[in-house]
């Protein structure tokens, strides 16, 4: 995903850079837009903290899959198999937990596990046969998707009521899962941000070819890049099984997490091109899905006039910050 | 094409140039035959073309967009909406066709250019810009049908998608579908491999910054390449109308189809690389995939799979020649 | 070789359990085959307001206020059942004057969303009752279950797993429908003939249980089924398929778990120069039409658009303290013969537009559904 080796990086270290806080003020637009929406309906209950907690709680799933979507988009890869191995790990889960608490950690264990070996091959695929991310992660979706569809079809297994405290508990006012979530970022903000790997990330992204020459092992950041990218996937499918109860095998499909992921993480100003953006971003761009969807409902926006407007923003959020550049994108 | 003065050197060199897309189909059409000897009648293979028309179009146009150094994530929904607005316009009148077609035509070419423009002139990336049109496109195919469309579409409209034409000598029959497609695709072969166009849209794929200092009108090959993609939509719409009726989701899943249709033709994602025969060949080894799973009886999970499989090995092997031949 | 089939016979029965749900489960499928022959209650020539059974239940201990806020949470509206179904449904809002306020939130098909779409009503909606069209049945069950302690609920289409709704409104079932198609091929074609079954998605409940009633009914009439195949409700894939049937053998009767591709497998025996056999197609206009057009040999089965009214009539009830069917609100689920094809057939409607919507004597109609 490198085709822009156009005008180089704006490389303006002072002033203001819209590219950075262009998330933050399309999310402030957001909110804005939802308050007055909220009161221009003569909504105002929709304004109080329990409200804006189950805003803030609407797109975990969604969150915790585009963290790891982000760091494959900074080494300029893209992660298209994220949605499929969602339901795949949820499935597994719960047929392994099968309403065993016993069963809660080897479950854990053996999605992780799928999921560092998904991450590992679609990782390897894409370094060690050059096969362009788009493809070997598609590719990989339909085979992990068949593989699942061939022994189940409907909800499978199912979690015990100690793993539901993943999605249903609640610490005070805040959700579990909401406070899971925030750690995972700053996790991954920490990773990013002040480890020779995040460095790394950056430098790989930024120009390959340059940071193997500085003796950065690319491949094997961009291979775990996609390893981290499949490991918050599963853990995405952790959190939908508990909160369903159980796996179906379309459960990712339908929350079309691939695409919406990655819109996710490009909304939050990560460059798809690779090297520039991060997680705040990314929580930025969720938050502003969640505001959109929540929005949507409070003005009853019917679904199909919502569909399109959803397209819309998403195109109008990216070329927000976008149209100033001076590159060709691909 | 190759002359027989020509040396030897020169042909040991284009031996290894034979798309092996189309040694795929070849052992693919020959599994097929294998299992169906009912395949070599007319009836066999002409079901087969008219089966792969609309995909084989689609992926023609795509091609365009590919070897542009992009994507077109929107045909899948287009062709709904095409279908869709189709029904609706149409309004069970036959005499609506001469309008509407065009009128759909005119539609794909639109969704082309604003995607183009998008792109081009807001610098969003093709992947999020075609996605947003892919949303957008089917929610206007609801919104505009109330979620179901009101209309039947009339047997003349229907005409390109369903009708056959008898009496052919030699065959017996062709589908008029089967004849679109060759016109098509034809006319979109010549302009990518015998025009200036084509070469432009190659030299953009390959480096854009190049091509522009080279003279090239980046933004307007660009565009005239989403222009393409639309059109061939708006086309494989009209067949797949024609062939199937009116539904709500016609099209979907036909982009993601129509990107691994040019690809298994060798088709060079991000551009500079893109042959419109080679995207046909792939877009009929996908079906013959299909097609062959079919008959063996295999359920849809492994259908899955092993276009799964196929994709990614196809895309590797293209990969390891280019690096034996340094390309 | 041996081994080999133990080690899956043994892969086969582990995996067995996983399927908590059982799709052929033989007393469902004979309650059914009562229930399709009962003599519903209620009002004659209005089903959407007649009830299967199930005892009467008193709500005016619920203590409403009329007009009261309805929330309805909605599954989607992303085909064409659903949006018939969604018109009848407001179109029913208006004729309830203890219905304040209608809020719709539409879950576009994810349970996730739907989980998320329920929080919010319950958090700031200002809901006095809420319906739920679950998107499935088991991951709804959590939200519906907490929206329960705030609220009467009524749930209708899918059930959820627990009794704590007012009521679940729903037709006879997947069962019934499987039937209904089955014993008309049975009736119609002679024993060993050659059936064709044609399905839209596998592990859908609803679907299945059509299935495996069907299938059941064809086996033991002796029908040889030469296929049953999967076509995604795609009319091109549908189209497909049979003209690949047709090119091995002929094919005495086609069974469709749903009618939306009927048309086009229809047309895959005219364009390939056969008989159009006898067919099992469901109530939308499009195959009505075709059915009186060709005179065909059919029946359309229906899964009636006409709950979606019941289910307001249900939130209605339980404001203003009336009685409704509980714990289940069984409605009849007649199958459109011959007979009746004339009362249905109706050139003004969409050809997507199911035809046993109960909507014919609503204010609107037939403009709200698209008709002319």
């Amino acid at each position: 995903m490198s085709g822009s080796e156009g005008a180089p990086p704006h490389k303006t270290k002072s002033g203001f850079r819209l590219e950075r806080w262009a998330p933050l003020i399309l999310l402030g637009g957001a909110f804005a837009i939802y308050v007055g929406v909220v009161l221009a309906t003569g909504q105002a209950q929709y304004l109080t903290f329990d409200n804006l907690i189950a805003i803030l709680g609407r797109s975990i799933a969604l969150g915790i899959t585009a963290i790891g979507q982000t760091f494959v988009i900074l080494v300029a890869s893209i992660d298209l198999s994220v949605a499929s191995l969602i339901s795949a790990t949820a499935v597994l889960a719960s047929v392994i937990m099968d309403g065993s608490p016993a069963m809660i950690l080897p479950a854990v264990l053996a999605a992780v596990a799928l999921g560092g070996l998904v991450g590992l091959t679609n990782g390897l695929v894409v370094t060690g046969l050059g096969v362009n991310p788009l493809i070997a992660t598609l590719g990989m979706s339909l085979i992990i998707q068949g593989c699942l569809s061939a022994f189940v079809s409907n909800f499978a297994g199912s979690v015990p009521a100690e793993f539901q405290v993943f999605a249903y508990g609640r610490l005070g006012p805040f959700p579990l899962a909401l406070l899971f979530l925030l750690a995972l970022a700053c996790l991954a903000w920490i990773l990013l941000r002040f480890t020779k790997f995040g460095s790394d990330i950056y430098a790989v992204g930024g120009n390959e070819e340059a940071a193997r020459f500085a003796g950065i092992k690319t491949r094997r950041i961009v291979v775990l890049s996609h390893v981290i990218c499949s490991v918050c996937a599963v853990i995405a499918g952790l959190y939908l099984a508990s909160r369903l109860r159980s796996g179906a095998p379309w459960i990712g499909a339908d929350g079309v997490y691939d695409l919406e992921s990655i819109a996710v993480v490009v909304i939050g100003g990560t460059v798809l091109a690779g090297g520039r953006g991060g997680i705040w971003g990314t929580m930025a761009g969720m938050l502003i899905f969640s505001l959109i969807d929540s929005v949507f409902n409070v003005a009853g926006v019917d679904s199909f006039a919502k569909q399109v407007l959803r397209g819309i923003i998403i195109v109008a959020a990216v070329a927000f910050y976008a149209a100033r550049s001076k590159r060709i994108v691909a | 094409m190759s002359d027989r003065t020509e040396t030897t050197h020169a042909r040991t060199r284009r031996l290894p140039q034979i798309n092996p897309v189309w040694l795929l189909l070849a052992a693919l059409v020959a599994g097929i035959i294998l299992m169906n000897p009912g395949f070599v009648e007319p009836t066999g293979y002409m079901n087969f073309l008219k089966r792969a028309a609309p995909l084989a179009i689609l992926a023609a146009g795509q091609v365009y967009v590919i070897t542009s150094g992009g994507f077109d994530l929107s045909v899948g929904s287009l062709i709904t909406l095409v279908v869709v607005g189709s029904s609706m316009l149409t309004n069970n009148d036959p005499a609506a066709t001469y309008w509407v077609i065009p009128l759909m035509l005119g539609m794909g070419l639109g969704v082309g250019v604003v995607n183009g423009l998008v792109v081009c002139f807001l610098r969003v990336p093709s992947l999020i810009a075609t996605l947003g049109m892919m949303i957008t496109l089917n929610g206007l195919a609801f919104l505009w049908s109330g979620g179901a469309p009101r209309g039947y579409l009339p047997d003349t409209y229907r005409f390109f998608g369903r009708e056959l034409v008898r009496d052919v000598p030699l065959v017996g029959f062709i589908p008029v579908s089967v004849i679109v497609l060759f016109v098509v695709v034809g006319i979109l072969a010549w302009l990518m491999h015998r025009t200036n166009l084509g070469r432009q849209v190659h030299a953009i794929g390959d480096n854009p910054v190049a091509a522009r200092l080279a003279g090239v009108a980046v933004n307007r090959v660009r565009i005239t390449a989403f222009m393409l993609s639309g059109l061939s939509a708006a086309i494989a719409g009209i067949l797949l109308g024609g062939f199937a009726g009116v539904s709500t989701d016609v099209g979907s899943g036909y982009e993601l189809q129509a990107i691994t249709a040019a690809v298994l033709g060798g088709a060079q994602l991000l551009g500079g690389r893109g042959s419109v025969f080679a995207a046909f060949g792939g877009a009929l080894a996908l079906t013959a995939i299909f097609t062959l799973l079919n008959f063996l009886g295999l359920p849809q999970p492994v259908r899955q799979v092993v276009q799964g499989l196929i994709l990614i090995a196809a895309v590797a092997l293209a990969m390891h020649r280019r690096k034996q031949t340094g390309t | 070789m041996k081994r080999i089939l133990m080690a899956t016979g043994a892969f086969a029965v582990s995996v067995v359990p996983l399927h908590a749900q059982n799709f052929d489960d033989p007393q469902e499928f004979a309650k059914q085959q009562e229930q399709l022959q009962a003599e519903p209650m209620g009002p004659e020539g209005q089903p959407w307001l007649q009830h299967i059974g199930g005892e009467m239940t008193e709500t005016a201990d619920l203590g409403l206020e009329a007009p009261a806020t309805v929330c309805f949470s909605n599954a989607g509206v992303n085909n064409p059942w659903r949006v018939v179904g969604y018109t009848n449904m407001m179109q029913e809002v208006a004729n309830h004057e203890s219905i304040g306020d209608f809020v719709h939130v539409d879950a576009e098909g994810s349970d996730d969303k739907q989980i998320a779409d329920i929080n919010d009503l319950l958090a700031g909606g200002d809901c006095d009752v809420m319906i739920v069209s679950p998107n499935t049945t088991a991951a709804l069950t959590p939200a519906v279950e907490r929206a329960c302690e705030d609220m009467p609920v009524i749930v209708f289409d899918r059930g959820v797993n627990t009794d704590c709704p007012v009521t679940f409104v729903h037709p006879i079932g997947g069962y019934g429908f499987g039937i209904q198609g089955a014993e008309f091929i049975v009736e119609n074609v002679d024993e060993g003939s050659n059936v064709l079954m044609l399905r839209i998605l596998p592990g859908v409940d609803v679907l299945e249980t059509r299935y495996s009633a069907g299938r059941r009914i064809l086996d033991e009439a002796g029908m040889n089924i030469v296929g049953a195949e999967f076509t995604d409700g795609d009319n091109a894939k549908t189209k497909s398929i049979v003209e690949d049937y047709l090119m091995r053998g002929d094919i005495d009767a086609v069974w469709m778990d749903a009618g939306a591709t009927a048309v086009a497998a229809i047309e895959a025996f005219e364009d390939s120069g056969y008989e159009i056999p006898v067919f099992v197609g469901e109530d939308q206009q499009d195959f009505l039409r075709k059915w009186q057009d060709e005179d065909l040999t059919a029946i359309a089965p229906t899964y009636p658009t006409f709950q979606w009214r019941t289910a307001v009539i249900a939130a209605a009830r339980v404001i203003e303290g009336e009685p409704v069917p509980a714990p289940e609100w069984v409605l009849p689920q007649p199958a459109i013969t011959q007979d009746e094809l004339a009362d249905y057939v109706n050139p003004a409607m969409p050809p997507l537009h199911y035809a046993m919507c109960g909507c014919e004597s609503m204010e609107n109609y037939p403009d709200a559904w698209g008709g002319n």
